[in-house]
């Protein structure tokens, strides 16, 4: 063993650090820009429920699921998801719209991943998953489990209608 | 003191307690496999699961199976075994311990049996992952428990066996391929916390009825503390053989030895504290916490990215030492006529896609747009089943020639095996990434999802063909290995195979502070510390009690 501190590195391996390093630095900036300052957000709600009540209880929103519209051309919508469907099952807005879910699970683990967006989210039971979208083409949009949920999870998903 | 030789040989002991572990790990792997395919049959539409009832019920269940025996009992089994060897073989000495090794192992033996029982009577189809509230019988948690810390217990072996030579060698570095052992069970035993914890003081508690409700997102926050260091306990091993053994299998250097230490030290210290990647879209986990571990596991990104280069490094030394010219000549004349070497490279190339799949993976929002899709298995499986899982082929074609002393049975099916799972892996897993893309959700028998629109159906298709292509390339494997290990010919004296060892190429002296755990080592929990305490106190303050549901 020898009490030198640095390690011998060759020039070429030097260059590739160099590169490797200044890689991961770009990507990190990138993806901190777009979140940040362009928006593109993950669902981080700290929200919690209690999974047992939150079907029932009556001042609970996940009670009566379903869409509000909180002022023209917005909306928010809270969305139970259970083994092994989501209530509700469709939703229909008008083309602009801006909407905010609010999805929870009342028993096992769930996704909610609406096709052709960037909602994605795991649902889990005691916590709320929030994210918003702003549907901005006409058309349908499935919105489908995407976490095993037992034997009826791949035909659990739902649609939301974007009228024109 | 022993004199270093090049070609240390282990006692027909240390062979056998080597070869046991190949015999579970290879055991794991004929079981699981059968499963594996069953699914990518199931995308393309064939499904056969109706035709095994009611011996197995359910998609869900032989999914569970192929996830547990493949993805953790294969992999767990085949790596202590060949760190056996390496930290062995490194030193140059026995085991210090030799009776803690083999307690390891039985006790690993006894935990595969254990989760056997539940997951073959269908009361612990959960997946791999075992998320609560799904409750899965308590036996399938104390077996995987026992599976850790058999290997625990293993690790604890090699450390003694470390410190024993460290006494008898004063002033000497540790061998390359024993510190790199050493670091790969450490790194586990750190990593391995999180699941022991929500073991033992989540599930099995829930499990007893002892309480009636545990907090989900602190159950998953603890799986996900193991769940990512895992693949780096399946990679690491693989990293070894790439240094340190294939560069002299295809006849040339380990190209910086220094490195490939640094390497090892990095992923000590950075590959456990990232594992909110996999929670990019959970609730409950802060954005900023999220960004945080995006950083860290860029991080773990680096050591990966230098390893592509002194392994190729070490490749083109190889081949031009061999006689190959030019900018790629060096590549064609490496040895690939060798299987042992041609799965290593054709693991190393697919590799090469799951690297930048996991960047994309890591990447916080990008991470949305694949999150819980079919580019997620996709993605595993160029790490545990192509990088890992088909170089642990490649070295088993050297290995149990060297183990059982007999000749590999026709070398010639083991090249068209490795070729062959590359070709799978590569039409599956190509497959499955496209699906991801346009919004295929993982774990699904898509075969009877209500919501699959036709443009799927090309991919759905190459799934099942890629599954194919697999399914028979891993039972060819499995019977090259027993044919050679049961009836293979007798290697005559100067054809017996032994441990490949590389040279460093430029023998450049190792500093002292990496050549010790101790800053490594209280840098990792540092790290773990910073990055994980303040979710874990405020995840377990503000716990909310899902009960248990059997939805299988």
């Amino acid at each position: 063993m020898t009490t030198k501190p640095i390690i011998e590195i060759d020039p070429y391996e030097k260059t590739w650090m160099r590169i490797s390093l200044g890689l991961l630095v770009v990507f990190i900036i990138m993806v901190g820009v777009a979140g940040y300052a362009l928006g593109f957000q993950l669902p981080a709600s700290e929200t919690r429920v209690n999974p047992q009540t939150v079907a029932t209880d009556p001042n609970s929103p996940w009670s009566n699921p379903g869409l509000r519209e909180l002022a023209p051309g917005k909306y928010e919508v809270y969305i139970l998801a259970q083994i092994w469907l989501f209530n509700p099952r469709e939703i229909t807005v008008p083309v602009g719209s801006t909407v905010t879910f609010y999805v929870t699970s009342k028993d096992v683990q769930h996704g909610f991943k609406i096709q052709d967006t960037n909602i994605n989210m795991q649902i889990i039971p005691g916590y709320v998953s929030t994210l918003t979208h702003v549907f901005d083409k006409p058309g349908e949009y499935p919105y489908i489990c995407t976490e095993y949920c037992g034997s009826g999870h791949a035909a659990m998903f739902g649609k939301i209608i974007v009228e024109p | 003191m022993t004199i270093a030789t090049a070609n240390y040989d282990l006692t027909p002991q240390e062979k056998k307690f080597v070869g046991w572990h190949l015999i579970l790990a290879i055991s794991a792997l004929s079981v699981g496999s059968l499963f594996g395919p069953l699914q990518a049959f199931e995308h393309a539409g064939w499904d056969l699961y109706p035709y095994l009832q009611p011996v197995f019920k359910s998609y869900y269940q032989g999914l569970t199976i192929h996830g547990v025996l493949n993805a953790l009992v294969w992999t767990t089994a085949f790596i202590t075994g060949f760190l056996t060897l390496t930290t062995i073989r490194g030193l140059q000495r026995s085991l210090r311990y030799p009776k803690l090794n083999y307690t390891g192992f039985w006790v690993m033996v006894v935990g595969v049996l254990v989760t056997a029982v539940p997951l073959l009577a269908n009361n612990a189809s959960v997946l791999y992952t075992f998320y609560p509230p799904m409750k899965a019988d308590w036996l399938f948690y104390v077996g995987l428990t026992l599976v850790v810390i058999g290997s625990w217990i293993e690790g604890y072996g090699f450390y003694f066996t470390m410190a024993a030579w460290r006494k008898e060698h004063p002033g000497e570095t540790y061998p390359f391929i024993a510190l790199a052992s050493s670091v790969t069970m450490a790194m586990w035993q750190i990593a391995t916390l999180g699941v022991a914890i929500e073991i033992l003081t989540l599930l099995l508690p829930w499990a007893w009825g002892m309480v009636g409700g545990i907090d989900i997102q602190l159950a998953r926050t603890y799986f996900w503390f193991t769940g990512h260091p895992l693949v780096y306990f399946w990679l690491l091993p693989a990293y070894l053989s790439w240094y340190a053994m294939l560069p002299k299998q295809a006849g040339g250097k380990l190209f910086s030895d220094s490195m490939a230490r640094l390497v090892f030290w990095l992923f000590l210290l950075t590959s456990v504290p990232v594992g909110f990647h996999h929670q990019y879209v959970d609730p409950g986990v802060p954005d900023s916490w999220k960004f945080i571990h995006s950083i860290l596991t860029y991080s773990v990104a680096f050591p990966s990215m230098l390893t592509a280069f002194t392994v190729i490094a070490g490749l083109e030394y190889a081949g031009r030492k061999r006689g190959g010219k030019g900018l790629f000549g060096w590549i064609k004349a490496l040895p690939w006529d060798d299987p042992s070497v041609v799965s290593q490279l054709l693991a190393g190339i697919l590799f090469f896609f799951g690297g930048i799949g996991g960047i994309t993976n890591a990447s916080y929002n990008v991470n949305l747009v694949i999150h819980n899709t079919a580019w997620v298995p996709g993605h595993f499986h160029l790490t545990v089943s192509s990088a890992a899982t088909l170089s642990f082929m490649g070295i088993t074609y050297w290995l149990v020639p060297y183990l059982t002393g007999r000749k590999l049975w026709k070398p010639k099916w083991a090249l068209i095996q490795a070729w062959m799972w590359f070709i799978g892996m590569l039409i599956f897993s190509n497959a499955m990434h496209v699906l991801g893309l346009l919004g295929a959700p993982r774990r699904t028998p898509l075969g009877e999802a209500p919501y699959v629109p036709a443009e799927w159906n090309g991919h759905l298709l190459r799934v099942g063909i890629g599954g194919a292509i697999l399914f028979v390339a891993v039972y060819l494997y499995i019977f090259i290995i027993a044919k050679t290990a049961f009836g293979g010919e007798k290697a005559s004296e100067s054809e017996q195979v032994t441990i490949p060892v590389a040279e460093p190429l430029h023998a450049s002296p190792i500093p002292a502070w990496m050549d010790t755990f101790k800053p490594w080592l209280i840098g990792a929990v540092l790290l773990v510390v910073i990055a994980y305490a303040p979710v874990l106190i405020d995840l377990i303050t503000h716990a909310v009690g899902s009960p248990g549901f059997r939805v299988w």
